[in-house]
């Protein structure tokens, strides 16, 4: 695209181009920091992406890139794939976008570097570029394959559960120092094609067995995690092609991931080190696990009964979790909420930090059903006021209500941050079973005197409860 | 200094303003942040670009071809995705009744 520009200039291109790049980075750093509140986000996500166009446009002015075919045909094709799944999807599967999104990423800043590797003759490397193809492949490699099992998992094409096999920690690790072996190794001998392809082989693999053994409940904490390392293979990809646009924005993403990780496991009380090698959930964690006394009771509760017990209440608190999301029920809940709230009924909703799939998956729910966010509270906020809530309404949440965190240290869950709902002159429990939730562990506000059970889909449940509302 | 280690400067500097940038956000705008800054990993299309467009190389063309897809999903994707999602987050409307 340079030749139509005059010869003047074509002999400054490089540096107009390295100084529009530091103007898109500038863009990118104050997108993400608009990013971080909620008056601001939508026109911080915006000029990120303002700042991604500026960027690729002035890339096309490369004196490298002399053919147009290939560009314009897989932007074409990826932004049409693109553009379907991001209209189509349901807002409850947003986790598993990301995931993918992610994956793609990653896989992109692999095949940077495989395509740097291919395009030159191996000689012409040296030592720091071979060093920064092989983190590349590695890296990028294991965010594809990774991404694409915590999607599977999160979609239920791969059990939720689990999957481990006997020494797999030790095993990882073996293939973990093998790989940075191999990087080394790359670097020795740039010539040996084997080399290069153990190491992408062994790190597509390592993707898939990172991720495996861990439980679909921790998936949030592996996607953020492996969004962070698609932000590192993008700044890889970047050292491979000595370009500082991809360095700045993927150690930009890579930090944002990180941080993410960490507030995700602190809100769980649980270490990166026990999410990823922990095998945590599924079937597996017992600990404070079911009793087996048999005296155990159950109240069950009926639609009018809950109309009755809410319409009649001052206060009346709604701690929304996973099982509200899958039922597609946030709608009709918004519905039951205007109904109590015209009734002379004050409404809050609790969000405990990692109700939904990721934290803030359920504010983002919520708002898709037009609950304005500041009638969403925080644990911190809505725990001291459950002593003056009259019925708490827990629809499809179990693990983050489940006062075993508090009582019982040999939980697998003990310590977690909970939400105080036994706290409250009355629970009603939305659920479709009495089966545990995702941490696998029983839950002893089920038999609570002052708690009753509203079994069934939430979607249908809530609709009973409407309709039992509107006869009041 | 070689480019190497003046590049590792660059990335080590450009961390530190990440974590100082994201530290402070309400738990609310975590899921966006994620799939904004996931989008924004998508910068790696720029290698794609340089890959795809040189033409000394049939097979680095096809790889970078490929690379171009996948970058495009995620930064076509990512922002559109992240843009759906902030267009819901509203106050209280006061306008209603």
């Amino acid at each position: 695209m340079s030749d139509f520009l005059p010869p003047s200039i074509q002999a400054i291109l490089p540096d107009v181009i390295q100084l529009i790049y530091l103007v898109a980075t500038g863009i990118f750093i104050v997108g993400i920091k608009r990013l971080g509140s909620p008056a601001t986000a939508r026109s911080g996500n915006q000029l990120a992406a303002l700042g991604m166009f500026i960027g690729i446009i002035v890339t096309l002015f490369d004196q490298q890139i002399l053919s147009f075919d290939y560009i314009i045909a897989g932007i074409l094709v990826g932004a049409t794939i693109g553009v379907t799944a991001a209209k189509k999807v349901e807002m409850t599967a947003m986790p598993e976008m990301v995931a993918i999104f992610n994956g793609f990423g990653g896989g992109a800043s692999a095949l940077v570097a495989w395509g740097e590797f291919t395009r030159f003759e191996a000689s012409a490397f040296v030592t720091q570029d071979l060093i920064t193809i092989g983190l590349s492949i590695l890296i990028g490699s294991i965010t594809f394959t990774g991404s694409f099992i915590a999607f599977g998992k999160l979609k239920g094409f791969i059990s939720g559960n689990p999957i481990t096999f006997p020494g797999h920690n030790i095993f990882n690790a073996f293939l973990t120092v093998g790989t940075l072996g191999l990087v080394g190794w790359l670097t020795f001998d740039p010539t040996s094609q084997l080399t290069f392809w153990l190491l992408f082989g062994i790190a597509l693999l390592l993707g898939i067995l990172t991720v495996i053994p861990i439980g679909g409940a921790d998936m949030p904490v592996v996607i953020s995690l492996l969004n962070s390392y698609s932000g590192i293979a993008a700044s890889m990809a970047g050292f491979v092609i000595n370009n500082n646009l991809l360095i700045i924005s993927g150690a930009l993403v890579g930090a944002a991931g990180l941080i993410l990780t960490n507030i995700m496991c602190k809100a769980m009380n649980r270490t990166l080190g026990n999410v990823l090698f922990g095998a945590f959930g599924g079937d597996g964690g017992s600990g404070g696990g079911p009793a087996d006394d048999t005296d155990k009771t159950v109240r069950e509760t009926t639609p009018d009964d809950v109309a009755l017990q809410c319409a009649y209440s001052d206060r009346v608190v709604i701690v929304p979790g996973y099982g509200l999301a899958v039922a597609q029920a946030q709608h009709v809940l918004k519905e039951v909420a205007d109904k109590l709230e015209k009734k002379g009924v004050e409404v809050k909703y609790g969000i405990h930090p990692v109700a939904g799939r990721m934290p803030g998956h359920m504010n983002v729910l919520l708002a898709e059903a037009d609950v304005p966010y500041d009638q969403l509270y925080d644990m911190e906020q809505i725990n001291p006021e459950f002593k003056s809530t009259d019925v708490v309404l827990i629809i499809g949440a179990n693990d983050v209500v489940n006062p075993v965190a508090k009582t019982e240290p040999g939980s697998p869950i003990y310590g977690m941050p909970i939400m105080n709902v036994d706290e409250a002159k009355r629970t009603i429990i939305f659920k479709r079973s009495l089966s545990p939730g995702f941490a696998g562990i029983d839950n002893p506000l089920f038999y609570d005197e002052k708690n009753q059970m509203f079994f069934g889909d939430a979607k249908d449940s809530l609709q009973a409860l409407s309709q039992a509302l509107a006869d009041i | 200094m070689s480019g190497l280690i003046f590049n590792l400067f660059i990335f080590v500097l450009a961390s530190f303003v990440g974590f100082e940038l994201i530290s402070k956000v309400p738990p609310t705008l975590h899921t966006p942040l994620m799939s904004g800054a996931n989008a924004i990993s998508g910068i790696t299309i720029l290698g794609a670009l340089v890959v795809a467009g040189q033409v000394d190389h049939q097979i680095a063309q096809h790889i970078g071809f490929t690379a171009i897809v996948f970058a495009t999903i995620n930064v076509v994707g990512g922002f559109m995705v992240t843009d759906r999602m902030l267009e819901m987050f509203k106050k209280k409307d006061t306008t209603n009744e």
